[in-house]
C-alpha cells in the first residue's frame, strides 16, 4: 500500500523542498497551473477539479473560522518503541521538511461560529500512517470532545499504520475505534471527511466510524492496496476503484462534497446535531417534505449527488475564511439558539445533498 | 516519555528459537488448527452460520460450546490443514461478512450473558475487489469499536500468525493470550521486507527486526500470557497443548467473570488506552 502511495505523490509537486508549491502539476490531467491560482482554487486543479492533497496548516486555515484554532499537544514528539533502525532521523528529516512535529494536528476551533474539535491528518508526513503519536493525539481528541461534548471533526488522510512502530502502530487502531465507540456512547457527534488517501489501517479503524462520512470528490479511500489486489487477481482494476464514488455507490460514505462547500456543511450539520429547542416545531416539520424517497434517491447517479455550491462564502478566499465568509458567519452564529427554525429551514433546501444541488451554480 | 514496557517475566526456556525459526513452526503444515482444538477444549459444541447480511464466510468459525461446563462463544480463524479445507476457508483470509459474523455471534454472547474466547490465526484480512466492495475497511473498524464496549468478558488468543487489521479484528479483549510459538505483526514480514528493501525474500531479515514474537508482544505490554508449546512446536503433541490453552482459559475466565462489568470495560479500555511511546 504505501509504496503504491508514494509513487502516485512523487512528481506532483516541483517546488522546493520546503513543501512550497511553486508550479502544480496536475497528476489527473497533467494540466498546471501557478501556486496562486491552485491556492485560490482550494488546491483543486482548475482544469478538472482533482482534489490535491492539502497540508494540515492550509486545511485548517479554509476550514476554521479565522483566528479560532488553538492547537492541542503541539509538543507531542515521536518515539521509537521497537528501536528501529534511522527512526529517529526519518522523523526529523520529514520534521524539517513540513514543518510539522507530526502526521497529525488537533485542536479546537469554531467553523461558522460552531464550536468544535478538529483534527486533520497531513499526508506529507510519512504518508500519514498511524504511529504512537497519531494514535494518542487522535484519541484525546476523541476524549476532549466526550468530555466538552463538542463536535468532533477529522479530516483523513493515510497510507495506514506505521511500520516502524510495529506492533504498537497496530494496535493505535484498537486505541482509536475504542476512543471512538465510547465518544459515541456518550452521545456526541463525530464527522469524518475522507481526502485522498485514506487508506488501511486508518480505514479500518476511526475513519470509517463517523456518525457522518463525508468524502470528498474522487479521493482514493480503502482498506488494501490497489497493486495487492492486482497481483491477486492478475488483473488491472477500473480507473474509479477505490474512489469516493466507489464507496458511495457501496454505501460506505454518505456523500461527497467539494471542498469549498465542506465548512458550511459541516456548520449545518453541527446545528443539525443541536438538542431539539422547546418551541420549535416547525423546524421539525420543515426538514422533512425536502426529503426524497429512498427510490427517487437510487435513480440519481452518483455524480448527480455530489453537492456542489459555487457559491461558497470561502471561494477564491485565498485560504483564509473572507471577509464575506465571516459576516456570514457572525450573522448565522447571533442568529443561534433565537431562531433555530430558521436555520432548519436554510440548512434543509440549501445544503441538501442531492436534490439538484449541482444546478445552483 | 510514557507508557508501557511492562515487566517481561515469563521468560521461556527456548529463547535461543530464532523469530524467523518460530514463523517457520507456525507455517508448519502439521500445526493443529481450531478444528483440531475445538474438540480437544470444549464440549457440546455447536457451529453458527451466517453474517445475516450477506454470506457465510469460512474463514471464521462461530459456535457456542461448554468450556468445563460454562456456556461460551467460540469465535475463530480458520487455517485449513489441507488443499480442501483451506479452499473453504479461504487460506483464513476473512471478508467482511467474517467479521460481521463475528459481531453479530459476539452480540449475542452479550445478550445471553456468555464470555467470547477469539481464536486467532490468520495472514491477515482478504484482499480482493469483493471484500473492497463489502467493506473491508468498514467491517474491521466497526468490529474493534463493538468488541470494546462489549458488555460480557472477552479473551483472545494468537494459535499461529496473527496478521494485521484481519487479526486485531478479534483482538480487542480483556485478556490476550500467545501460543509460544505465535506471531503478532502490523504487516506480514514480506510485506514489510517488499516495502522497506523492495525485496520480498528478505522475510528473515524483516523478522529480525519487526519484534513479531509472544515474548515481543509480553515485553510490549500488548499480551498478556504466553501458553507454552511441546518442544518443537504445538503439532508434536496438539493434546498437551490444548490442555494448555484450556487451562489459562478457565483460570482467566473466572477472573474475568467475577469482575463488575463497568470495571472490565474501564480495564479493557485501557489496557489499549495506554499501549504508545511518546515524548511530551
Ligand atoms: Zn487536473
Amino acid at each position: 500500500m504505501l509504496e503504491d502511495l508514494f509513487k502516485m505523490v512523487t512528481t506532483r509537486f516541483n517546488g522546493d523542498e520546503k513543501n512550497e508549491i511553486k508550479e502544480f502539476k496536475c497528476p489527473r490531467c497533467q494540466n498546471g497551473c501557478g501556486a496562486d491560482e491552485l491556492q485560490k482554487n482550494m488546491w483543486v486543479c482548475p482544469e478538472c477539479g482533482y482534489h490535491s492533497r492539502m497540508n494540515a496548516r492550509d486545511r485548517i486555515a479554509i476550514t476554521c473560522d479565522k483566528g479560532t484554532f488553538r492547537e492541542y499537544d503541539k509538543d507531542m514528539q515521536t518515539a521509537n518503541p521497537i528501536d528501529f533502525p534511522g527512526y529517529e532521523e526519518k522523523i526529523e528529516t520529514m520534521q524539517e521538511k513540513t514543518g510539522l512535529t507530526e502526521a497529525v494536528v488537533t485542536g479546537e476551533c469554531t467553523i461558522h461560529g460552531e464550536p468544535c474539535i478538529i483534527g486533520v491528518m497531513d499526508s506529507h508526513f510519512m504518508m500519514a500512517s498511524m504511529g504512537s503519536v497519531v494514535g494518542e493525539k487522535i484519541t484525546r481528541a476523541f476524549e476532549r470532545a466526550a468530555e466538552k461534548k463538542l463536535p468532533l471533526i477529522l479530516f483523513t488522510a493515510s497510507g495506514g499504520a506505521r511500520m516502524q512502530e510495529g506492533l504498537v502502530s497496530l494496535m493505535q487502531m484498537a486505541k482509536t475505534s475504542g476512543a471512538a465507540a465510547r465518544l459515541s456512547e456518550a452521545g456526541v457527534l463525530y464527522i469524518t471527511v475522507l481526502t485522498d488517501p485514506t487508506t488501511g489501517g486508518v480505514t479500518a479503524s476511526f475513519a470509517s466510524l463517523g456518525d457522518i462520512i463525508i468524502a470528498e470528490p474522487k479521493v482514493l479511500v480503502g482498506f488494501a492496496g490497489r497493486r495487492v489486489i492486482e497481483g491477486t487477481i492478475k488483473q488491472r482494476l477500473p480507473e474509479d476503484f477505490q474512489s469516493a464514488e466507489f464507496l458511495l455507490e457501496n454505501g460506505f460514505v454518505d456523500f461527497i462534497c467539494e471542498r469549498k462547500s465542506i465548512r458550511r456543511t459541516i456548520a449545518h450539520l453541527i446545528r443539525l446535531h443541536r438538542p431539539p429547542v422547546k418551541d420549535n416545531g416547525a423546524a421539525l416539520a420543515d426538514s422533512s417534505p425536502a426529503d426524497k424517497s429512498p427510490a427517487e434517491n437510487k435513480s440519481k447517479t452518483s455524480k448527480e449527488k455530489t453537492v456542489s455550491k459555487e457559491n461558497d462564502e470561502n471561494m477564491g478566499s485565498n485560504g483564509n475564511a473572507s471577509n464575506a465568509g465571516n459576516a456570514n458567519n457572525a450573522s448565522s452564529a447571533n442568529s443561534a439558539g433565537k431562531s433555530d427554525k430558521s436555520e432548519g429551514i436554510f440548512g434543509a433546501h440549501k445544503n441538501k445533498p442531492g436534490k439538484g444541488a449541482g444546478k445552483n451554480g | 516519555m510514557a507508557e508501557n514496557m511492562s515487566g517481561a517475566a515469563n521468560v521461556s526456556q527456548e529463547r535461543e528459537i530464532t523469530p524467523f525459526e518460530r514463523l517457520m513452526i507456525v507455517r508448519n503444515k502439521n500445526r493443529p488448527t481450531i478444528r483440531d482444538y475445538i474438540p480437544l477444549i470444549f464440549t457440546d459444541f455447536f457451529e453458527l452460520h451466517g453474517d445475516r447480511f450477506y454470506g457465510d464466510d469460512g474463514a471464521i468459525l462461530g459456535g457456542i460450546g461448554r468450556l468445563e461446563g460454562t456456556p461460551v462463544t467460540v469465535i475463530a480463524e480458520v487455517k485449513g490443514r489441507d488443499i480442501y479445507e483451506n479452499k473453504a476457508s479461504n487460506f483464513a483470509m476473512p471478508h467482511p461478512e467474517g467479521y460481521r459474523k463475528a459481531l453479530r455471534l459476539a452480540h449475542q454472547a452479550e445478550k445471553f450473558h456468555r464470555p467470547v474466547i477469539c481464536f486467532i490465526d490468520t495472514p491477515g484480512a482478504f484482499c480482493g475487489v469483493e471484500a473492497e466492495k463489502r467493506g473491508q475497511g468498514e467491517a474491521i473498524a466497526r468490529s474493534l469499536a463493538e468488541f470494546m464496549t462489549l458488555k460480557t468478558p472477552v479473551i483472545s488468543l494468537v494459535l499461529g500468525e496473527g496478521g494485521s487489521g484481519g487479526a486485531l479484528a478479534l483482538g480487542v479483549c480483556d485478556e490476550l493470550a500467545m501460543l509460544e510459538n505465535a506471531s503478532y505483526s502490523v504487516i506480514s514480514p514480506r510485506g514489510f521486507a517488499s516495502i522497506l528493501w523492495k525485496d520480498p525474500s528478505k522475510e528473515e531479515e524483516a523478522c529480525g527486526i519487526m519484534r513479531i514474537t509472544s515474548h515481543d508482544a509480553l515485553s510490549l505490554g500488548i499480551c498478556e500470557e504466553i501458553i507454552p508449546e511441546p518442544a518443537g512446536g504445538a503439532h508434536n503433541d496438539p493434546e498437551t497443548t490444548a490442555e494448555n490453552i484450556a487451562e489459562f482459559l478457565v483460570k482467566t475466565l473466572n477472573k474475568k467473570m467475577a469482575k463488575d462489568i463497568d470495571v472490565l470495560l474501564n480495564e479493557r479500555y485501557n489496557k489499549f488506552r495506554k499501549i504508545g511511546e511518546f515524548m511530551e
